[in-house]
């Protein structure tokens, strides 16, 4: 084998790979033959770092040094200086990974990863996902290998009740309790399936996971098959995540080839094969039902449950279905015993949770942190606060789903019951950031256009009821409002919380009830006043020319497309509000920040 | 098809390779690979030491490359730094006297005094 004097990884999860990594891998294997130093120097594709926003971030091995936001044309300083001459190029260091005396702090010791807990993405960033050897070295189909030789299926059973591990798909269902009900099943044959339909608006960890990880969920679904009884498993994956997808075809291949998938794993009587089915998109095939009748090639509408999963599944038969992250989490845990696990997390909810962290937020990008971390501790040390000194107004989890959380939970620690407390809920793991610029009507609607988008069609109260919600907000939002809509709101969401057949339904109307819940005031004035104080639904706003800003140029008369705006010279410009078509020209062209809207 | 002793192996040896991405607070030797350093025979330094360390698998042990360190007549100059002791340095280093230190002072904690920069400048 090669012996490398140093490691260049180079992030290839889709973040930064959108932004170019692949060229910047080309450069440095170009940049290193030049230097005649391709033996010494090891360049390797990794999965996501979790710090997008700052993509795409290089790290250099053995010094640790962390490069955020690189070009393709930054790739020769670092190899002439850094890699023959042994000096680091602070300059294209990322600003939180050195110290006052400009030496590199460890990868721990950089705010951004300090209070994370990186479990299900212990891997992600560390090794090259297209590699089985360095999976492998990582203690990679070890826990397999423990499960197949020295434990029973109920062992496997008693370690993960043991543990606490909790679904992470959302729900928070206890793994164990799923997989010994699967168990207990009566079935000639049984089936395994990985739900990798990841479709919450912003939401990105089981993508990153499966691209920078794969063999994690391999092995955890092995010994799935292992533990339930089943020789056959599905991972149902998104068709528009092309990298997730490639990235696993070459891992089951690498794993068949060395014989941890296929007949007679590691010479025991054991066998069992994985196969790929990928999804069209439709957010409703997220639902377990819908996901194994879209897997058995039916149209992905959800049925009643009972019979659930574990009785009745895919092709009738007895079926585990378990989320990515979930499953990500049992190697590890087989490995270091449930009391490891235990001693993560609060006292209902064990272990770390990944979230994706969007909106208005510094640092962009995955984050895992133990259960129980407070939203505070998330946005404001692991996320970096909030940009331009703007104040927080919520923080939506769950997507579609969820609800929003307003600042006066900020201290709440995060986990499944405190989240359903405050009326929002864990969810996968999108955490979409908000400040004093987000009009919450608008928010609302934005989640319940997608849901009325993603309906399926199949129950009535989902199909109309969520259609006749999106209908009332939009009223509210262009300011024809009226007393009582907040209550019909209200009392249609209940309902087709209570009707309707699945979990889409089921949950739709959360960001509806939960943003009247803490910011109705928002929505009287909506109503009332006909004003969106964040100054987002086009229709309630005014464009104004303040008098004393107006140095009566003439420039937004002639931006003005409706001749709204008329003014003479040595006399403040004014804007007719009757002709007026809101299309903010003015305020754009004005040099004097004369205009505002209100 | 892998066996489990097999699978032990493949860790094994992997392990050496990836090793070094992990953060280790151990023993650090430092090479300094300015133009100096490269023309007075740094690199071969440099590449002794990485295949001494993981012959011997030394694992508290990274080795890793800094710019000038500063008396470039004296290149190539190698830094150890072990934790909670004075920063030992060496000079006009070759992958012969690599080896020694290694063996003496990496392995054993016994520095080759003769390769220092004390004792070769009282020399001249």
């Amino acid at each position: 084998m090669e012996l490398y004097r140093s490691h260049v990884l180079v992030c290839g999860g889709t973040g930064c790979h959108s932004s170019g990594s692949a060229d910047i891998i080309r450069r440095f294997n170009s940049e290193l033959k030049e230097h005649g130093i391709e033996k010494e120097v090891k360049v390797v594709q990794t999965g996501c770092f979790g710090l997008c926003e700052v993509g795409p971030v290089v790290i250099v091995y053995p010094e640790g040094a962390f490069y955020s936001r690189i070009k393709v044309d930054d790739v020769p300083e670092i190899v002439a200086e850094h890699l023959v001459k042994g000096r680091i190029v602070k300059h294209l260091l990322y600003h939180d990974s050195i110290d006052e005396d400009e030496d590199i702090k460890s990868l721990d010791e950089i705010p951004f990863y300090q209070k994370q807990k990186r479990v299900a993405l212990r891997n992600c960033g560390v090794i090259n996902p297209e590699n089985i050897d360095e999976y492998i070295a990582f203690d990679g189909y070890k826990a397999l290998a423990k499960v197949l030789t020295e434990m029973t299926p109920e062992e496997v059973i008693e370690t993960l009740k043991a543990s606490g591990l909790r679904g992470r798909g959302g729900a928070g269902f206890p793994t164990g309790l799923k997989w010994e009900f699967t168990y207990k099943a009566n079935g000639d044959k049984k089936y395994v399936a990985c739900n990798a339909d990841e479709g919450d608006p912003g939401a990105f960890m089981d993508r990153s996971i499966l691209e920078g990880d794969p063999h994690s969920v391999i092995e955890a679904m092995t010994i799935a098959g292992y533990t339930v009884g089943a020789d056959q498993g599905y991972i149902y994956v998104r068709a528009e995540y092309p990298i997730a997808v490639k990235r696993l075809t070459i891992a089951i291949a690498q794993a068949r080839e060395y014989g941890l998938l296929g007949k007679n794993i590691l010479g025991t009587d054991f066998s069992f094969d994985l196969e790929l089915r990928l999804g069209a998109g439709a957010f409703v095939c997220g639902e377990e039902t819908a996901l194994m009748a879209s897997v058995e090639g039916y149209r992905g509408e959800p049925r009643p449950r009972p019979p659930f999963p574990a009785t009745k599944g895919l092709f009738g038969k007895p079926t585990l279905l378990n989320n990515v992250e979930t499953y990500a989490n049992i190697p590890q845990i087989i490995l270091n015993g449930p009391e490891w696990l235990q001693s993560i997390g609060t006292e209902k909810s064990k272990g770390t949770k990944v979230f994706a962290l969007g909106g208005k937020i510094n640092n962009t990008g995955l984050v895992e942190v133990p259960m129980g971390t407070t939203l505070r501790e998330i946005i404001y040390d692991v996320g970096g606060g909030i940009p331009g000194g703007k104040k927080f107004k919520a923080a939506q989890t769950g997507g579609p789903s969820g609800g929003c959380i307003p600042a006066e939970h900020l201290d709440t620690p995060i986990d499944y019951d405190s989240l359903t407390a405050i009326g929002s809920m864990m969810g996968s793991g999108g955490l979409v950031v908000m400040d004093e610029d987000n009009c919450m009507v608008d928010i609302a609607r934005f989640f319940l256009e997608f849901t009325v988008d993603e309906s399926c069609g199949k129950c009535p109260p989902c199909r109309i009821g969520t259609k006749r919600m999106l209908e009332l907000l939009n009223k509210i939002a262009e300011g024809k409002g009226e007393e009582g809509d907040i209550e019909k709101l209200i009392e249609l969401g209940e309902g087709i919380k209570m009707a309707s057949l699945c979990g889409l339904g089921q949950s739709a109307p959360n960001p509806v009830l939960s943003t009247i819940r803490y910011f109705r005031d928002e929505y009287e004035e909506h109503i009332r006043d006909k004003k969106c104080r964040a100054g987002v639904c086009q229709a309630l706003l005014q464009y104004f020319i303040l008098e004393d800003k107006c140095r009566s140029c003439g420039l937004c008369a002639k931006a003005c497309p409706a001749n709204a705006i008329s003014g003479q010279r040595k006399q403040p410009y004014v804007i007719n509000q009757e002709t007026c078509v809101k299309c903010g020209a003015c305020m754009e062209k004005c040099p004097f920040d004369a205009i505002v809207k209100r | 098809m892998k066996t489990l002793k097999e699978l032990e192996e493949i860790r094994q040896r992997t392990l050496e390779e990836v090793n070094l991405r992990k953060d280790r607070k151990g023993t650090r030797v430092v090479v300094g690979m300015a133009t100096c350093g490269i023309s007075a025979g740094a690199r071969p330094v440099l590449l002794a030491f990485v295949e001494e360390v993981k012959k011997r698998n030394l694992q508290h042990v990274t080795v890793t490359q800094t710019g000038c360190i500063g008396v470039c007549r004296l290149e190539p100059i190698v830094e150890v730094y072990m934790p909670g002791q004075e920063k030992v340095t060496y000079v006009n280093m070759t992958p012969e006297k690599v080896q020694r230190v290694v063996a003496e002072h990496l392995v054993n904690g016994q520095i080759v005094k003769e390769f220092t920069i004390g004792a070769v400048e009282k020399k001249d």
